[in-house]
């Protein structure tokens, strides 16, 4: 075991295993009316509907469930490609002469001041019906249903790695002066082989905690999409988009407030989880470094 | 610093050329969701917006526009200009974007100095579970639930719209609030590693209280972390205008930036990326000048 969890870290871990698991078995629990479109247009929450319906009739417990699903997938498929991209980038970076290593993390510091979900939007969009079209050329069934998806969790997975390759680059550079790793040039090992057999397994640690902080800015990024209406699109829903089918829902004359609070609550609790985990693992980590 | 102002150009440039070839090349032109147009009329057409001809040389032309400041017609607002649109919605955005970075830094450097002053204090963790949840309210989560609270329930302020102060105030609240816990967290962070340090042993046995010492000594100190995140954060703020525009109805850039992407219309979609990234490029300029210029003088005394 790599990290022990901290006892700060052991509630929202359970609590976090806990939405996973309503998140893929809950759906299973509803009878298939509460799925279709029902006559109970904006119910309020009561004994049958625990979070009321929304505007179609259908049960809001169930579409949030359904939604986290989308949620977390996006969440978890992203930060996986962020960790691939910045881990690369840092130990190249870290492991670089300095030219190299300053050029690299200048690029990082540009990224970090241009609006990078705004050229992903854009980029979404362009590429969507492309990828469509190019999977139902090639006869791949799967792809045309989801592609806007897959190509939401690629697209986020590459805005997302600025601040794990930052974090890495910067444990490289304290690794690299280490007695084991000059003993491992002076018996000859290549760079790729010290990269991979002795800097990356040290840095296993910190990158796991950066990835339990990954996981939840991906799902910000997902939902503010979906929010918009360019993200995940139905029949497909995810958070945001039910949070922005809420926005709309909620004025001084309806009062459907369930419909904003209900998935806000969602969206809050898996938040704080992900973001405690992390944080007490970066603390304890700093800690153990001291 | 003379080099960092000549990339300026260069990131303009790669900004310019992606965003314009992004568009471009995205399958299905700005007329093509209306009914069938006769060919002529649609070659007329291509050729009012200059989208007719070889990809270069509308790439080419389009940047001998742009160095004349003409950012071309907008082809979903007929007969508007991409700089009419900016130049009357540009405005309220920035207004909410600079009100809502005023909070952001003023209540983030207030929370973090606040809790680093108290150090290993009940207090202290509690703040710090403040900002934990307080990130995890991301604009499209908190927005809706203060209207919820303050305009509906409570009716204390306008659900919505623009135009009068206390119109401001929710909307500013709602982009700010995340951004305030991320500072909170830096500064307390940066103030936990100075405090150790010797010129604030050398304060503190000088006998200054420890409030003096967190918010007169190290606070000089701690508060570069701060201003190098400023760059970032204003293109948070940016990107999160988009969002809160449109929840609370503002008729700034953000709600004509996702049409444009609806309704294909390239030319406004670009305007607005564009602007949004030169603006950024010169904010982070002064940012970098203000944080050397602030480094020497700590230096120095």
């Amino acid at each position: 075991m790599i990290l022990s969890l901290p006892r700060t870290a052991r509630l929202p871990a359970m609590i976090l295993c806990g939405m996973i698991i309503a998140v893929l078995i809950g759906p299973f629990l509803f009878p298939h009316s509460f799925a279709v479109p029902g006559t109970e247009t904006y119910a309020a929450p009561s004994a049958t509907h625990i979070c009321g319906t929304d505007l179609n009739g259908r049960d809001l417990l169930l579409l949030i469930l359904e939604g986290g699903r989308i949620s977390l997938l996006v969440g978890i498929c992203g930060a996986g490609i962020s960790l691939i991209i910045g881990t690369s980038y840092g130990l190249i970076a870290g492991s670089s002469s300095q030219g190299i290593d300053n050029s690299m993390m200048r690029f990082v510091d540009i990224l970090y001041s241009v609006p990078r979900l705004i050229f992903i939007l854009i980029f979404i969009n362009a590429f969507n019906e492309r990828l469509q079209l190019a999977a139902s050329n090639h006869g791949w069934e799967w792809l045309v249903g989801s592609s806007r998806l897959v190509i939401l969790i690629l697209s986020l997975g590459i805005i997302e790695w600025l601040t794990m390759a930052r974090i890495v680059r910067g444990q490289t550079l304290t690794l690299r002066e280490r007695s084991y790793v000059a003993a491992a040039r002076v018996l000859g090992e290549g760079y790729w082989t010290i990269l991979w057999r002795h800097l990356l397994p040290n840095l296993a640690g910190i990158i796991l905690v950066y990835l339990t902080l990954a996981i939840p800015s991906v799902i910000i990024d997902e939902a503010f999409l979906s929010f918009l209406g360019l993200g995940v699109q139905a029949p497909q829903s995810s958070w945001g988009s039910l949070l922005a089918e809420g926005a709309s829902s909620i004025n001084p004359l309806k009062g459907a407030w369930w419909m904003i609070l209900f998935p806000s609550l969602a969206l809050l609790t898996t938040l704080l989880a992900l973001y405690s985990i992390g944080d007490a693992l970066r603390r304890s980590i700093s800690a153990k470094n001291q | 610093m003379l080099r960092r102002l000549a990339s300026l150009p260069v990131v303009l440039f790669c900004v310019v050329t992606i965003t314009f070839f992004l568009i471009r090349l995205s399958p299905g032109g700005p007329f093509d969701s209306e009914r069938k147009l006769p060919p002529a009329i649609e070659k007329q057409l291509l050729a009012k917006y200059k989208l007719d001809g070889p990809i270069l040389g509308q790439y080419t032309g389009y940047l001998k526009d742009l160095i004349h400041g003409d950012l071309r017609l907008s082809t979903k607002y007929r007969n508007r200009s991409v700089n009419e649109i900016l130049a009357q919605t540009l405005p309220v955005t920035l207004t909410l974007g600079a009100t809502a970075l005023l909070i952001a830094v003023t209540t983030g450097v207030w929370l973090g100095a606040f809790a680093a002053a108290r150090l290993g204090t009940l207090v202290e963790g509690g703040a710090l579970a403040l900002t934990l949840l307080a990130i995890s309210l991301p604009s499209f989560v908190l927005g809706p639930l203060l209207i919820l609270i303050f305009a509906i329930k409570l009716s204390w302020l306008p659900v919505g719209g623009w135009g009068s102060p206390m119109q401001l105030i929710l909307p500013a609240v709602t982009l700010a609030i995340p951004y305030a816990a991320v500072i909170a967290r830096l500064l307390h962070d940066s103030l936990r590693e100075i405090l150790v340090e010797d010129f604030v042993r050398t304060a503190r046995a000088k006998g200054l209280s420890e409030r003096a010492v967190v918010y007169r000594h190290a606070l000089r100190v701690a508060i570069l972390p701060v201003i190098s995140y400023l760059g970032p954060l204003a293109a948070n703020l940016l990107t999160g205008s988009i969002v809160v525009e449109t929840i609370f109805h503002i008729p700034g850039a953000g709600g004509f930036f996702v049409n444009s992407i609806l309704n294909r219309d390239g030319f406004l979609l670009g305007g607005v990326v564009i602007v949004y990234c030169v603006l950024l490029v010169i904010f982070n300029l002064l940012v970098d000048l203000s944080y050397r210029l602030l480094d020497r003088r700590i230096r120095e005394s």
